[in-house]
């Protein structure tokens, strides 16, 4: 398999609202470079967003990265914990624990995790309540191959 | 509509993006004050943005979906910080002193029409 043209790692820290959409932006402002369909850019971002609010909202800390191939664009956003216990639950739409502080700033609704899947190509995630969380997102590159 | 008819029909005070409102053009329109609610649907950069939220997190959120236009509703006070944040993007952004309900109300009354899902 070839390897990414481009790779890009981005720490997020737990908690950290003031810097929260710094790594998103920082994408997208590489994909724009990159001429990479706005669509795609589009979707990229929110999924991207979706990601880096988790981790600051839900997660011990993590990372997201960025890496980009000839033919897709791959997002990987790994934390530190605390993981998640049902992972069907937290993919229904409207399930949050997010709190009434969070929830004051307008996030929380329980729609980040079926957004991310709903704005990616191929969306997987694992958790192990002891290990913490990886959810990868990708999107394919070629025109004209009929999309999500 | 062009982003100058929304404000004249809101009334709205410019806060900021003034040198866009004859060039941005608005064709839906979504009214919310959770941000998860706006990355739900499919806003773009013709849709406006209305909401009675103030804070930083919604000119991120707002930049992201690539938004022109943001009001804020029930004559809040915004921010420098926001007003500077949305200056530096191009966003154009207003303020009004009606209600989300009511700046709704009236532009669909305009003929403006939410986006989707």
């Amino acid at each position: 398999m070839t390897g990414p043209i481009y790779r890009e790692s981005y720490s997020v820290e737990r908690g950290n609202f003031a810097t929260a959409g710094d790594a998103s932006r920082a994408m997208k402002n590489t994909l724009k470079r990159m001429g990479v369909d706005p669509a795609i850019i589009r979707d990229v971002a929110i999924a991207s967003y979706e990601l880096e609010l988790n981790l600051v909202i839900h997660s011990a800390g993590g990372s997201i990265t960025l890496e980009i191939f000839p033919d897709r664009l791959r997002l990987t956003c790994a934390d530190r914990g605390p993981g998640i216990p049902d992972i069907s639950l937290a993919l229904q739409e409207g399930y949050s624990t997010a709190t009434q502080e969070v929830r004051n700033m307008g996030f929380g609704a329980g729609m980040g995790l079926p957004n991310i899947r709903r704005h990616s190509h191929e969306f997987d995630i694992e958790s192990a309540m002891d290990a913490g969380t990886t959810i990868t997102s990708q999107y394919r590159l070629m025109p004209n191959d009929g999309g999500k | 509509m062009k982003a100058t008819e929304i404000r004249r029909i809101l009334d709205a005070e410019v806060l900021c993006g003034a040198e866009y409102l004859e060039e941005v053009e608005i064709s839906s329109a979504f009214g919310a004050d959770m941000m998860s609610d706006m990355l739900a649907y499919h806003l773009d950069q013709s849709t406006l943005v209305l909401t009675g939220t103030v804070n930083r997190h919604v000119i991120r959120t707002v930049e992201m979906l690539d938004i022109r236009c943001v009001v804020f509703v029930r004559g809040k006070s915004v921010p420098d910080e926001i007003i500077s944040n949305a200056r530096a993007l191009d966003i154009i952004v207003l303020n009004t002193d009606k209600t989300l309900f009511t700046a709704c109300g009236i532009l669909y009354e305009a003929g403006l029409r939410s986006c989707s899902r």
